[in-house]
């Protein structure tokens, strides 16, 4: 799932990473946006948006790694797991939410949520709108778009199915040696 | 050859369920003859059908209709339709369970008469005790195969295990090991496959070396030709004629079309919340509170055992995730001394989740660098679960609620809060808990919050006084003598134990007990 955001994304659109960024602009520290995407800042990934506004995608992202910090995982992953957000049947709410979140951080003296340079003071804007359904929905999303993704979990050291390799008898249920 | 009865067939015994209780009491019974239909909402599905995947499996097996809740428990507000972790399928929710297998201590039958009465609780002593017991206690260690009784040896400890025995024994304590398990330990003591160590207990054993209704005392009661399983089938109300005796039940078939099926004998055995919701929701002129509820007692005393996690952290991989879920057990808390500021005690037992669970119950709603710091450190975790005996209260209860499910019946809203005998058990237990993981020099120890429930107990108790309860000691209903209550809403009181054992040593009582009144002619 993760892969599809990686190089595919970029050459459906026949864009080398070069020209990609050539067309994008920066928000934030950490994402580049263009007319229709949004990407990594240094292209490594890249992924459409289709009924959201790009900036709009690249501060979910940014809101779902302030709600999850995990600093050994990529921003693909929670790009993933926010991707669904981008919707027809989404976009309007997802948008309202966006600008409430924009709205608190104007309140609290910043340009918008992704121009603030430290996690500390997002998440003073995020503790502001914890309460509303649009945070709780994308928090409780999180929890299984993000964690859910076969691919992160071997960051975790966790190794999912076990069945098919005859389970653990033989592979360790019992070698831990530091006790 | 598997039966096929006729739905006017007035001779059937109709069992709602078929987990623990109903599964049981259904193969009990085909087995001496008596011709039984199981109703089940569920499909079936066997060790092939099995997910070794956390929220597949959850989305294959739980049961996921709608339920309401209520009431100051966290769960009402974390996981508000979700109360209950159990399954819905054939074997119900042998699929899932952990396959701790504890018999009650012997005070535990007694719990009025052991702990006084204390305020706020509806306590009562079970209309049986542990002589009683016993012999059936007997019976059901041999049909599960459990570790360590009979010649059966206990199952290896895994990595999660050791870490809690380590720390258990530094802490002073002595009854520590790997249990009483229905999980096959060894290829010469029984005919299931011994335990692969695969993890993954709770989404169904692929290996079928946990016991489970599913793929043992179902086939085995189908075989005999006396038992048929209508499976995806629903009940909606059990009926009942001008003398006030049960004459059978409505249920929604798998195509959603509305049969009746006749009966001589209906035995309630959907787990605690859908047994008494049944009962109410099969309310009539005749009793207008719902069946077997003159008592006023169906739905009430909702007990879930206290329990709660507790999680270490180390320096070093633990991998708690390898080999068997439930791997051990501390039971020296397990006593009643009410010196530790409580009455009944409680078992530790260890738990483990994979990353998928650990991040949705380890402290549901949070999140930031506290949670996921945590989570960080999956790799060095070791998890137990606590379970202890949680007082009965008259006010925690099932009720209708003004939901309905897919077929318009009210489904069942779950109110439930603590007692201040639960919290200080819970508390003293993530303090002990703690403690252990501390002995093997956790870096940071937690303790997390009880999730959905899993034992479900106590709303069709049982009690000598037909004021007290809804059933007498054979799970019959004090107000009619055809309809049995055949699952854990039949605890009277919750025990510190695991309750699988106990469900399965009174159903393969009431099998018993239920053929020789029909022999008899009295039923």
């Amino acid at each position: 799932m993760t892969q599809q955001l990686k190089e595919p994304a970029l050459k459906s659109r026949g864009m080398t990473r070069r020209q990609l960024l050539s067309r994008s602009v920066a928000v934030g520290a950490s994402f580049v946006v263009g007319a229709g995407f949004v990407a990594s800042g240094n292209a490594a990934w890249a992924m459409e948006t289709t009924a959201i506004k790009p900036e709009s995608m690249a501060t979910l992202i940014q809101m779902a790694r302030d709600i999850y910090p995990h600093d050994q995982v990529g921003d693909e992953f929670y790009a993933t797991a926010v991707k669904g957000y981008d919707s027809a049947e989404n976009a309007e709410q997802v948008e309202a939410g966006i600008t409430e979140l924009n709205a608190a951080a104007a309140a609290a003296g910043h340009a918008d949520y992704l121009s603030i340079g430290w996690e500390e003071d997002r998440v003073a804007v995020l503790k502001a709108i914890e309460g509303t359904p649009f945070f709780q929905t994308v928090r409780a999303g999180l929890v299984t778009g993000l964690y859910n993704q076969k691919a992160l979990w071997p960051i975790f050291g966790y190794e999912g199915e076990s069945f098919s390799l005859g389970g653990y008898i033989e592979r360790g249920f019992d070698d831990i040696n530091w006790l | 050859m598997v039966a096929k009865f006729d739905l006017t067939d007035d001779s059937v015994v109709v069992i709602i369920g078929t987990g623990a209780g109903g599964g049981v009491l259904a193969n009990e019974l085909a087995q001496k003859g008596v011709k039984v239909v199981a109703l089940e909402a569920g499909g079936r599905y066997l060790p092939e059908d099995y997910l070794n995947d956390e929220w597949d499996s959850f989305s294959q097996l739980a049961w996921l209709d709608t339920r309401t809740t209520s009431g100051t428990w966290r769960v009402a507000k974390d996981f508000a339709g979700l109360p209950a972790w159990i399954v819905k399928a054939v074997g119900g929710t042998t699929t899932h369970w952990a396959g701790a297998s504890i018999r009650f201590q012997e005070h535990e039958w007694k719990a009025l008469t052991t702990y006084g009465k204390v305020e706020g609780a509806s306590l009562l002593d079970w209309p049986i005790d542990a002589a009683e017991m016993a012999p059936w206690y007997d019976k059901a260690e041999e049909k599960l195969g459990v570790t360590r009784t009979g010649n059966r040896p206990g199952l290896p400890g895994n990595n999660n295990y050791k870490v809690f025995e380590k720390g258990a024994l530094a802490l002073g304590y002595k009854e520590v090991s790997t249990g009483r398990m229905a999980i096959q330990s060894s290829n010469e003591t029984g005919s299931r496959i011994a335990c692969q160590q695969t993890g993954f207990c709770f989404q169904g054993c692929k290996w079928g070396a946990k016991w489970s209704a599913a793929y043992t005392d179902i086939p085995e009661g189908e075989a005999t030709g006396n038992l048929e399983v209508r499976e995806r089938s629903h009940v909606a109300r059990i009926l009942h004629n001008d003398a006030g005796k049960v004459t059978g039940v409505e249920y929604f078939d798998k195509d959603g079309n509305l049969q009746f099926q006749a009966a001589r004998i209906v035995c309630v055995a959907g787990n605690t919340f859908e047994s008494p919701r049944l009962l109410l929701n099969s309310a009539s002129s005749m009793f207008p509170n719902g069946l077997a509820n003159s008592s006023d007692q169906v739905g009430r005393n909702y007990m879930r055992h206290t329990t709660g996690s507790v999680y270490g952290i180390f320096d070093k991989p633990v991998r708690m995730w390898r080999g068997t879920t439930m791997a051990g057990i501390v039971q020296d808390e397990a006593r009643h001394d009410p010196s530790r500021g409580f009455v009944g005690g409680y078992e530790l037992e260890t738990l483990a989740l994979g990353l998928p669970f650990m991040a949705a119950f380890l402290n549901p709603g949070a999140w930031g660098r506290g949670f996921t710091t945590a989570l960080d450190h999956y790799e060095n975790m070791a998890g137990m679960w606590i379970v202890g005996e949680d007082m009965p209260q008259s006010t925690n209860r099932v009720t209708l609620s003004d939901a309905t499910d897919q077929y318009g019946l009210k489904v069942a809203n779950v109110h439930f809060d603590d007692h201040p005998n639960d919290i200080a058990m819970r508390n003293h237990a993530y303090k002990q808990g703690m403690a252990i993981y501390d002995a093997v020099g956790a870096t940071r120890s937690f303790p997390t919050p009880p999730y959905p429930s899993t034992h479900n107990l106590g709303t069709n108790r049982m009690s000598e006084r037909p004021e007290d309860g809804v059933c007498n000691k054979w799970g019959q209903t004090h107000d009619i003598a055809n309809l049995f209550i055949s699952d854990g809403s039949q605890f009277t009181t919750g025990a510190a134990e695991n309750p699988t054992l106990t469900i399965v040593a009174l159903a393969i009582r009431q099998a018993d007990h239920i053929a020789r009144e029909m022999s008899a002619g009295n039923i």
